[in-house]
């Protein structure tokens, strides 16, 4: 409104009218369901999360061992040469606080996620994850952290298979 | 202007489920085999631009395009993702390179299919929601629709439409790329279920999983990379309307348009003494009367009487999909068109072994984009220079 307009021409429509139906509208609900294939890499990869372990590949050509793994090396543009087990340790490379969920609404424990360079692999290859037993004012670059990993009869092959990154303190360094 | 070549082909696939391989993992393998094709170019340093075909719906991702680069060699390097069939994406490529700013340039389309649980919800997805969307059934309802319309308005017979599913089911047996060969009668398609009146089960192409990805190249590199380039004389493309009130439901209007861009753009004047063979959308069995119609290769209402002559089987006048079609090779979604136009490259390069057309030297590989769409896209190719 303005000193000109007073009112807007039409009418106002509250979330409660389209609810009861006085607005015509359509409303739709898509049935988008896929089942996507791993591949050999990934397929791997997840497997070995259920096993509680890491796996990466590496590429002789650059030598650059990569985590996730992928059956080729992008930068080089050949297959990988092998598998390598990596640390399911690491650095904090960066990190944010996700204060408010997808729709926008608060959340009672805000999520700390974060990108974790994996000790083993090579630098800046790692990946992406939550941080957990910590209170987020205290997080830091450079931060050591090492996985949580659900208990083995609870794990499925999911990333979700380690829970969240906790802080290694000194004492168990 | 430079002239623009395909110099390099890859395919992996066609198969009606490919659940060993990612999508990225089935795209570096299409990848590698086609830079191979391709005098061994090492596409970190010598391609240009990328180009993609993909459909985030048909991927199941948001922006899918991001997702592309790695497996294609492709990283810090040049790429967009065209959201249509592959010859949309040559379409692009060849235009690209006629700038005069690119001379090697990739395509890739892919296919899977297999990973999407709900295909016909997706489908129905993409009609009107206000019009059409709410009253329910399967969408290819709209092929039995159009299927009807174009049978009385032609005159085009039941027996003829079976017989496109008998020819393209054999010459798919001739074609390891085909996931659907098979030996059967007109008899068995016109017994099998009638899923849309008056379209039969057999008549729909079911469903593949596969990647194919293409090298092209100007004329300068072109003769660096290959001895066998072939030519893209000319390409098209054309929507008619996606409104289905008012939509042509006799003649394929767009696959029109696109032919008559395709051929003025290769000079083409006369497609029926011009062209050698046709590989071209056979989503349904009519479509590949239809479109043969719509590409002014004859009248309306005389395709079925050309497959009946045997024309265009592959030792015919005009051979019409000796790959075997969607229907052998099986619906790839965006990668259909490049199935087609994969078949045209083997054929003018003589390397179609079992399938080979004698003395093939212009060829046309058509698209359709599939229900509900009228898109339609055209591409014309020649391994002689003009």
């Amino acid at each position: 409104m303005s000193e000109k307009i007073k009112s807007y021409p039409g009418f106002r429509i509250k979330t409660a009218d389209l609810r009861e139906g006085k607005v015509p509208f359509e409303a739709w609900r898509p049935r988008v369901r896929y089942a996507w294939s791993a591949g050999i890499a990934m397929s791997r990869f997840l497997e070995e999360l259920k096993n509680g372990r890491i796996i990466a590949t590496y590429c002789n050509k650059c030598g650059r061992i990569m985590v996730p793994p992928r059956v080729f090396c992008e930068q080089c543009f050949k297959p990988v040469d092998g598998w390598k087990y990596v640390k399911d340790t690491g650095t904090i490379n960066t990190y944010s606080v996700s204060f408010i969920a997808g729709d926008a609404s608060r959340i009672k424990e805000p999520i700390i996620v974060a990108v974790i360079d994996i000790d083993g692999a090579s630098p800046g290859m790692g990946i992406l994850h939550k941080i957990g037993e910590i209170n987020w004012k205290e997080v830091k670059f450079g931060m050591k952290v090492k996985a949580v990993w659900k208990p083995p009869e609870e794990r499925v092959g999911s990333i979700t298979d380690i829970k969240y990154f906790k802080p290694i303190r000194e004492e168990t360094l | 202007m430079s002239d623009v070549a395909i110099v390099g082909v890859g395919c992996v696939g066609f198969k009606s489920i490919m659940p060993e391989l990612s999508y990225k993992e089935l795209m570096f393998e299409a990848a590698v085999k086609a830079y191979e094709d391709a005098g061994g170019i090492d596409p970190r340093k010598d391609v240009d631009a990328f180009v993609t075909c993909a459909e985030d719906y048909w991927e199941g991702f948001s922006i899918f395009d991001e997702f592309v680069p790695d497996q294609l060699g492709a990283v810090l390097g040049h790429l967009f993702t065209v959201s249509g069939d592959g010859l949309l994406g040559l379409a692009n490529a060849y235009m690209l390179i006629k700038t005069g700013h690119f001379d090697v340039v990739v395509v890739e389309a892919h296919s899977k299919a297999s990973d999407i649980l709900t295909f016909y919800d997706i489908v129905a997805f993409a009609l009107d929601p206000i019009m059409v969307r709410p009253l329910g059934g399967n969408p290819y309802y709209i092929a039995g629709m159009e299927m009807h319309r174009y049978l009385a308005e032609t005159g085009t017979t039941l027996e003829q439409c079976a017989e496109v599913v008998v020819k393209n089911k054999r010459n798919a047996l001739a074609n390891p790329y085909a996931a659907y060969g098979a030996d059967i009668t007109v008899d068995q398609v016109l017994d099998s279920e009638t899923w849309f009146y008056p379209l039969k089960k057999l008549e729909v192409s079911p469903l593949s999983d596969g990647c194919i990805v293409m090298v092209l190249a100007s004329e300068r590199m072109a003769k660096k990379l290959t001895d066998k380039p072939v030519w893209v004389e000319g390409v098209g493309w054309a929507t008619e309307t996606p409104n289905l009130e008012t939509r042509d439901w006799c003649r394929a209007i767009y696959t029109e348009i696109a032919a008559d861009m395709a051929y003025k753009d290769a000079g083409i004047t006369c497609p029926q003494r011009e062209i050698d063979f046709v590989e071209l959308s056979d989503l349904f069995a009519y479509k590949e009367l239809q479109h043969l119609e719509a590409l002014r290769l004859c009248r309306y209402g005389e395709a079925g009487m050309l497959l009946e002559d045997g024309v265009t089987t592959r030792d015919g006048d005009l051979p019409v999909n000796v790959s075997g079609g969607c229907l052998g090779m099986g619906y790839a979604l965006e990668a259909s068109g490049m199935q087609r136009l994969l078949e045209a490259v083997l054929q003018l390069r003589g390397e179609a072994e079992g399938r080979q057309i004698p003395d093939a030297e212009v060829g046309l590989a058509h698209t359709w984009r599939g229900i509900p769409t009228a898109t339609g896209a055209v591409a014309v190719l020649s391994n002689i220079k003009e």
